[in-house]
């Protein structure tokens, strides 16, 4: 009895609700780590490999599907909370004054929380997904000048050089060319004669990142509604992360004002920050 | 002391004829209502008024009117107990009212307190929940053990004292968005957890009570803060802490 009341009672759903949000503020933390490297200037290549090591690390690979379902566990469970918050009062008041006893965070969790999931759905969209499926996913290039000539040149994760000019985009590309290199299976260089790889580019992250905030049609706007998003986090954690603790039981005076004022700080300076980005990128970045 | 002086007042008061019917906010007009009177004794004098008008009278929960026992309850202008913190309504003066206010009185709104009629409601959800695990068993052979004989450290004392000062009133479930007990069930859980003659049972007690609470229907904390500020008697939220840590102990035992 007492192993499956983990899973149903309305204090089981919370302590999911406080273990899966205390680590979605973990991975907030290292994300933000992650996206910082932004703001470094000329530093695509540093940022692409970052994304490279996050996307085939294994280590990793287990933290982002553990992400992915605390993600989904916290909204289905939150989802659920709200839903049976809402039918146990059928009959509301005439007149009510919530504001004199509890703050607006706190009595719009759920409504903080579902646009944080729109936005998360979007972010996917626009980023994961691309770096994930998109078959036309630009690959890494530097511009050099040889003998006062301009070339581009693809960067490969051996080190090595590759210029664009050899290299078609697909196999049936090459054999009308004649170049020397196509490319499979996304970021695959292939010997197109002997068909053999040779070498393997960098997906450019960094690059579809600035071409999207700086789009000059929508660039303004997704900086925008990045930034709205990013203050919607702010009030959910504002409540939230003092709120999980409580739900798990603990509530010291020693500790609860120490967690209370971390709760704060890391509710407003962690979506700021991530919230400079965007702003920068579309604003400032040359 | 300011001396009182009379106001006339507007009232809106949900009517409801019983359980089945379906209620409504209806408008009353009292005047000459003297501010030294309690909001308890105004709602007499209004009842008195519709009594000589043959009116049925408002029905409302009252018993000891010194904030003791939990029987009124009320949500006045939006607030469960009325504008004051720390208080029952029936500690409630009309001094806090000026002349020509509307006064909105409602019941406490939850699907675990049915509505009996107009401003009743029925709370036995809170006595089910008491009978589910708010007791310690005492041997009472002859051989008692004096309950002063076994040392009990003071803090937890205290602790335990205060959470006993619950009077069972639900306004915490009233003021709730979410309609939920979990302030009025942590201060029965605290109050045995916390000292030793409540060990014994702990486990047992946690799962049933909160088991309990929850087939009645109340909903589930968010942790917005409401209850702890509208409870007359200064119940702390870190008593929902503590039943929530109790809580987790039990379910992995
Ligand atoms: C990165 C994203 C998110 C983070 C870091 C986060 C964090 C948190 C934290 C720490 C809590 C407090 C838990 C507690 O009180 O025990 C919380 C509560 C809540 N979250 Fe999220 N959350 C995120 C996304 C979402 C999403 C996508 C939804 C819904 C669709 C959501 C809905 C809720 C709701 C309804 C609550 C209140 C439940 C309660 O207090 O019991 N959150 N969140
Ligand atoms: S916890 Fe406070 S508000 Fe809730 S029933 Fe007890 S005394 Fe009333
Ligand atoms: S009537 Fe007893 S507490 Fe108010």
């Amino acid at each position: 009895m007492a192993k499956s009341a983990l899973l149903k009672s309305s204090i089981a759903k919370k302590y999911w609700m406080a273990f899966t949000g205390l680590f979605l503020c973990l991975f907030l933390a290292g994300h933000l780590a992650g996206n910082l490297q932004l703001l470094v200037p000329n530093n695509a290549l540093n940022f692409n490999k970052y994304a490279l090591f996050m996307t085939t690390n294994p280590a990793v690979k287990i933290l982002s599907y553990v992400t992915y379902l605390s993600i989904l566990f916290h909204a289905v469970d939150g989802f659920l909370l709200t839903y049976q918050n809402i039918k146990a009062r059928p009959v509301g008041y005439a007149k009510s004054n919530p504001s004199a006893n509890s703050s607006f965070s706190s009595r719009n969790m759920a409504v903080l929380g579902t646009l944080i999931l729109v936005f998360i759905v979007t972010h996917m969209v626009n980023f994961w997904a691309k770096m994930h499926f998109d078959q036309n996913i630009p690959l890494q290039t530097i511009t050099v000048e040889v003998m006062g000539q301009k070339q581009e040149l693809y960067l490969m994760t051996n080190d090595g050089y590759m210029a664009t000019s050899q290299v078609a985009k697909t196999k049936e590309e090459a054999a009308k060319s004649g170049a020397q290199v196509y490319i499979k299976n996304r970021t695959e260089f292939y010997n197109t004669q002997a068909d053999v790889k040779v070498g393997e580019g960098y997906k450019d992250l960094y690059k579809i990142t600035v071409a999207f905030f700086k789009d000059p049609k929508y660039g303004l706007i997704a900086t925008i509604l990045y930034v709205v998003a990013m203050g919607v986090l702010a009030f959910h954690l504002l409540h939230g992360f003092q709120s999980a603790f409580q739900s798990i039981g603990l509530n010291s005076s020693t500790w609860i004002p120490k967690i209370k004022l971390f709760g704060k700080l890391f509710a407003i300076i962690v979506p700021i920050l991530f919230a400079i980005i965007p702003v920068y990128i579309h604003f400032i970045l040359k | 002391m300011s001396s009182a002086k009379n106001i006339n007042i507007n009232l809106k008061i949900w009517r409801q004829k019983n359980a089945k019917a379906k209620g409504s906010m209806e408008t009353y007009k009292l005047d000459n209502v003297s501010t030294a009177s309690s909001f308890l004794e105004m709602l007499d004098q209004l009842n008195e008024q519709l009594i000589n008008d043959k009116k049925e009278p408002v029905a409302f929960d009252h018993d000891c009117r010194e904030g003791i026992c939990g029987m009124c309850s009320l949500y006045i202008n939006g607030r469960a107990h009325g504008p004051d913190t720390g208080t029952t309504t029936c500690q409630l003066h009309m001094r806090k009212f000026n002349d020509g206010d509307t006064i909105f009185i409602e019941p406490w709104r939850s699907k675990a307190f049915p509505v009996v009629k107009d401003l009743v409601v029925d709370r036995s959800a809170f006595d089910r929940i008491q009978q589910a695990g708010g007791f310690v068993s005492v041997n009472t052979s002859g051989r008692t053990m004096d309950a002063n004989a076994i040392p009990i450290p003071k803090e937890d004392a205290d602790k335990s004292f205060m959470a006993a000062a619950c009077i069972g009133c639900g306004a915490c479930v009233a003021t709730c968005k979410n309609g939920s007990a979990m302030l009025f069930v942590g201060a029965k859980v605290s109050q045995y957890a916390l000292l030793p003659q409540g060990k014994v049972e702990a486990t047992q007690r946690v799962l049933n009570m909160v088991r309990q609470m929850d087939e009645e229907g109340f909903g589930n904390c968010t942790n917005t803060g409401a209850c702890e500020v509208e409870c007359p008697k200064g119940i702390s939220l870190e008593n929902i802490a503590r039943m929530n840590r109790e809580y987790l102990k039990a379910s992995l035992k």
